[in-house]
Order: C-alpha cells, then sequence, then structure tokens
C-alpha cells in the first residue's frame, strides 16, 4: 500500500503534464481513508500556470477532510508568487502528514528556497513519470529530467511512481506496456520504484487481465482522474 | 515517437510544426503559449534547428519575415495582446506574399486582460490583423489532435497559395492534454517557390526581390488585384467545416474551437429532451463555410453563434444565413468557458420562443 511508510513530508515533483497533481490529489485522498486520527494537509506550489492545478480540487479535498494550502490569491485577480504560510509548518511538524505539489519547474526553484529546512526534515520525493508524455519516453530521457528538477531545488528524489497514461484513452495495455519503462527507469535512477497508477475507470479491466501474470504482484494503485473536465 | 502520445495542445502545436519541416521559430513568452517555446527550446537543437527568443514580439515576427523570405518553413506564436504588438510584421509579410505560420493561443482581453480562454480576437484575426487590404488563412482547432494537423496544414496552405496563415487556438486548447496521433497528416504537392532570396545562383541568375512597396498606385493596387484572386481561389477550394446532427436539426449552433466541443455535449443534452440541436463547426474562419450556412438556413429554423466573447463570429453567420432566419448569440467572455448546461438552458430557451 502507498501510505505504508509514509513519511510526515511527501514531495511530489515531475515533468510538467506527467501528472504530478492528479497523484499528489489522490495520495492525500489515500492517506486520509488508511491514516485514521493523522491531519493530513496538501500544499500546491504552482505559481505560474494557473490552469491545471490543485486549486481545482479544493473542494473535493476539503469534503474529504483534507487540509488545503494554496497559494494566496490563487485563480484571482492578484494571483501572484507568494508560496502559502502554512508551508513552514509542513516542513517541520512531526504530527502531521504532508504533501506537496511541485508545479512545474518553476516550483521546483521555488522549492529550493526551503532545501535547508526539508533536508533536516523526514521526508520523500516522488519523482513522477509518464512514458506517454513525448519528452519523458525513454530512461535517458526521464533520467535527465529528473538530474535538471534536482538541480533547480537542490534536493534529490527519492521514490518513482509510473504514472504513464493517455488521459481517458488509457487501456489496460496501455497500463502494462508501462511498466518494464518504469523499471528500467528506475534503475537508470538509482532510486526505487515504488507504484504504478491505474485509473480503474479507465481500465476497469486491468484487475482480471493480469491475474495469473507477472503482472499480479506488481505494485498497482488505483487512482481516480480529478483533472478538471470543461465538457 | 510511439504510436500515440499525451501532449498539451502548445506541445502538440510546436511537434506537429517540426515533423512539418520547420526548423525556425521566433517567440517572445507569454501565457498561455509559453510550452510552445518551452518545446522548441529543448528540441529545436535536437534536430538541428534554430529557436530563438527575440527581444520583443515586434523583433519575432521582422524575424520570422526574413527568414521566410529564403524560402524556410517558419513560425511564431503568441497570445492575444503578443499578436496585436505583431500587426504591422505580419501585414509586412502579407504584402510581400511570403508564406509562413503565426500561432494565436487567445487569453481573455482588451488590454492586459486575463490569462484565461477566450475567442475574443476572431475579428482581429478575420479582420483586423494588420494594415491594408489583406487576408490570412485562418484555422481553428478544436482538439489536441487537431493543433497538430492543423499546424500542418497550415504551413502547407501558406505554402500554396503564398500567404501568412494563423492557428486561432485558445487557453484552454493550449493547456489540455489529450493523447495525439502524428503518423497520420496528408502532405499537398506544393508548388517551386521560385520568388525566394536566396542568393542568385540559386536561382539561375534571376534577381528576386521580396518587398512591400509600391509607389505607383496602379502597380500596387494590381499587386493588390493578383492577391485577391488567390484569396478568391482559397474561398472556392479550401473552405473546411464539421458538421454534427445538422440533417434534423430545427437549431443550428455555430461555434468552433473549445466552445464547439462544449456545443457537442450540450446538443446531446438537448435531443434527450426532444430538442433537436446540431452543429456547424467552421474549422476554416476565413474562409468562412458561407455556403453551407446557406444551404442549412433553408432547413433549419434558427442558428445560434455561441462564442466565448461578446459576439463576433456571429457577424459572419448573419452574412451567411442572410436575413432567411433569426440568428442568435450566447457568449460567455473575460475568460470564462461556458458550461454544457448554461449553452444547453440558453437553446432551450430560444427553442421554447421558436
Amino acid at each position: 500500500m502507498i501510505t505504508n511508510g509514509i513519511k510526515n513530508l511527501s514531495i511530489v515533483c515531475g515533468h510538467y503534464g506527467s501528472g504530478k497533481t492528479n497523484f499528489a490529489v489522490n495520495l492525500a485522498l489515500e492517506a486520509k481513508k488508511q491514516l485514521a486520527g493523522k491531519v493530513i494537509r496538501i500544499a500546491d506550489l504552482d505559481i505560474v500556470n494557473p490552469y491545471f492545478r490543485t486549486a481545482d480540487d479544493r473542494e473535493l479535498l476539503e469534503n474529504a477532510g483534507v487540509f488545503v494550502s494554496l497559494p494566496e490569491y490563487a485563480n484571482s485577480n492578484v494571483d501572484i508568487p507568494v508560496l502559502p504560510p502554512m508551508l513552514i509548518h509542513m516542513f517541520t511538524s512531526k504530527d502531521d502528514i504532508s504533501i506537496i505539489d511541485v508545479g512545474g519547474d518553476d516550483g521546483a526553484v521555488a522549492l529550493g528556497m526551503y532545501k535547508d529546512r526539508i533536508s533536516a526534515a523526514d521526508y520523500d520525493m516522488y519523482y513522477i513519470i509518464n512514458m506517454y508524455r513525448p519528452l519523458t519516453a525513454t530512461p535517458e530521457a526521464v533520467r535527465e529530467c529528473m538530474l535538471e528538477i534536482e538541480a533547480l531545488c537542490g534536493l534529490k528524489c527519492t521514490k518513482i511512481i509510473n504514472n504513464s497514461s493517455l488521459g481517458a484513452e488509457t487501456t489496460a495495455e496501455d497500463v502494462l506496456d508501462s511498466i518494464s519503462y518504469a523499471e528500467e527507469c528506475a534503475k537508470l535512477c538509482g532510486i526505487p520504484l515504488v507504484a504504478h497508477t491505474y485509473c480503474p475507470s479507465y481500465a476497469p479491466d486491468l484487475a482480471e487481465k493480469i491475474k495469473g501474470t507477472e503482472f499480479e504482484n506488481k505494485p498497482l494503485f488505483p487512482i481516480r482522474d480529478v483533472t478538471k473536465k470543461l465538457f | 515517437m510511439a504510436k500515440k502520445v499525451l501532449m498539451k495542445g502548445n506541445e502538440a502545436i510546436a511537434e506537429a510544426a517540426i515533423s512539418a519541416g520547420c526548423l525556425h521559430f521566433f517567440g517572445y513568452p507569454i501565457t498561455p503559449q509559453t510550452e510552445i517555446s518551452e518545446y522548441m527550446a529543448k528540441r529545436m537543437p535536437k534536430v538541428g534547428g534554430l529557436c530563438l527568443q527575440a527581444e520583443s514580439e515586434v523583433a519575432a515576427i521582422n524575424m520570422l519575415m526574413g527568414a521566410v523570405s529564403t524560402g524556410a518553413r517558419a513560425m511564431t506564436s503568441s497570445s492575444s495582446p503578443g499578436i496585436a504588438l505583431k500587426s504591422e510584421g505580419i501585414s509586412y509579410i502579407a504584402g510581400c506574399d511570403l508564406p509562413c505560420l503565426i500561432v494565436n493561443v487567445q487569453r481573455g482581453g482588451p488590454g492586459l486582460g486575463g490569462i484565461q480562454p477566450s475567442q475574443a480576437d476572431y475579428y482581429q484575426a478575420t479582420r483586423g490583423v494588420g494594415h491594408g487590404d489583406l487576408r490570412l488563412i485562418v484555422l481553428a482547432p478544436s482538439s489536441v489532435q487537431e493543433m497538430a494537423s492543423l499546424t500542418a496544414e497550415a504551413f502547407d496552405l501558406a505554402d500554396q497559395y503564398r500567404m501568412p496563415a494563423m492557428l486561432l487556438a485558445d487557453g484552454a486548447l493550449g493547456q489540455m492534454m489529450e493523447p495525439v496521433d502524428f503518423s497520420a497528416f496528408e502532405k499537398r504537392e506544393l508548388p517551386e517557390k521560385t520568388w525566394v532570396t536566396n542568393g542568385m545562383k540559386n536561382h539561375g541568375g534571376k534577381k528576386n526581390i521580396v518587398n512591400s512597396l509600391y509607389i505607383d498606385p496602379n502597380v500596387l493596387e494590381n499587386s493588390v488585384r493578383e492577391r485577391f484572386e488567390r484569396y478568391a481561389l482559397l474561398e472556392e477550394n479550401e473552405v473546411k467545416y464539421e458538421e454534427y446532427l445538422t440533417d434534423d436539426a430545427d437549431i443550428v449552433i455555430v461555434a468552433y474551437g473549445i466552445t464547439a466541443r462544449i456545443a457537442k455535449s450540450a446538443i446531446i443534452e438537448l435531443r434527450k429532451n426532444g430538442i433537436k440541436a446540431g452543429l456547424l463547426r467552421p474549422i476554416t474562419l476565413w474562409p468562412f463555410p458561407k455556403k453551407i450556412l446557406g444551404k442549412l438556413a433553408d432547413k433549419a429554423k434558427a442558428f445560434v453563434s455561441v462564442e466565448m466573447s461578446m459576439g463576433q463570429m456571429v457577424d459572419d453567420v448573419r452574412l451567411a444565413v442572410n436575413g432567411k432566419k433569426p440568428v442568435y448569440f450566447y457568449g460567455r467572455t473575460g475568460g470564462i468557458i461556458p458550461s454544457v448546461e448554461e449553452v444547453a438552458a440558453e437553446i432551450t430557451k430560444i427553442s421554447e420562443a421558436l
């Protein structure tokens, strides 16, 4: 289970469009479900691009009992790069479970400001990868992108999440095709692969398909697609 | 590249341009189109191309004019206020009869406006993108797949008719992600570029001049008339549109881009309630699909232009319907995307009043 051994601080990073926000939201919801009595917090560091980010899922998260911290004035007319003050608490709390959605490269730069505090904390930095994104389609490109993010924020990625997806068109085969890619990425990046995500609503036959195959024991993490839908 | 990849609309434009042989990109960052520049900056060096961030939009459009006058395939991209800055250069490019691609990923206006999606640059693209008698080919994608396929098509159309083409998208299409298949683009037979200024030795010692200045009004009039003959050919041969459930439609919604996707969902809802609605989606905004709208006006009872603006394309719908049937308008502006529910409610109201 993805929340087994979850640290007080989980940082979620990756190439833009890899599905960071979707994973961060799902991790927060899962933590709320599995860790009774714990305060679960999520923060959004996406200070530049307002189109698809955690702020869109505020209602869903708050209804589930997750505390949401957004940049002050997010999605308002003064949407300026100001980070949520709750961040400092999240970096240092030994009681709360905190998840930070680092939006894109600019978020990684913003994160770097806190690298000393974060390094002192007990944290994991999840690196989200998607084989169907053209700039992270090969293990070499995935490693290159990881090194760029690490250089921007001055922190090391500690775990890989395979979030390979074609959005609503993802089939069970697409998920299974990405498993060996993700394993090679983990080997090349030198950090453990902890989960392969999939949306049961897009690939409802996946559980049936993997019965009795080598995939049965892979660490699958079923998630919801919480991306804003326009039509 | 894998058969299908997951891309943002902006990335799909950039990758499609590179696959179409565009190796020169001149840009200046502005939300919500910046991923085009970002993607170009990463990819161009790997394919032997050039991505240049100019000091301004004005510089970028003039660099583009220089590049395309040598016969190279090249493009620039921006969002609404940035396109306004480029307008002088666009007019010069049109006056020089140069083919190129200009991408506008629209955001709310006027002025700095906002950074959320909009379709309020319809007039700008189809009427006032630069001074003088000129037209642009204007293509309006409505999916990430079309962001790619129409980019490739725009380059070919521009080359064939020797004129600038514009891809008119919006912030939602630029930012949203959908699977794209790059394997299925059609290629046209294109005329040889005999007019390029790439050194006299490359075209039989003949001097080619790229210019838009004609002091003698007779010469200028002739050059404009020749250009308009090409525009007439485009209007005759290159109109593109999609029809959805128009055969038995009482009400025809006219919508392009992301708004057409919303209209389709609304039509499905409306038909469940017994309201016969259909969609005419212009894919070329110029040339505008006038003929088909004129034909639909013989059988439909009313038309509704749905836009993310205060009503701009509705003028072209009225001209095409030519008074045969009433033409209504529904729109949101300022960066607000109309919801499926509100479009359906508006059409229901119109249908009750018919």
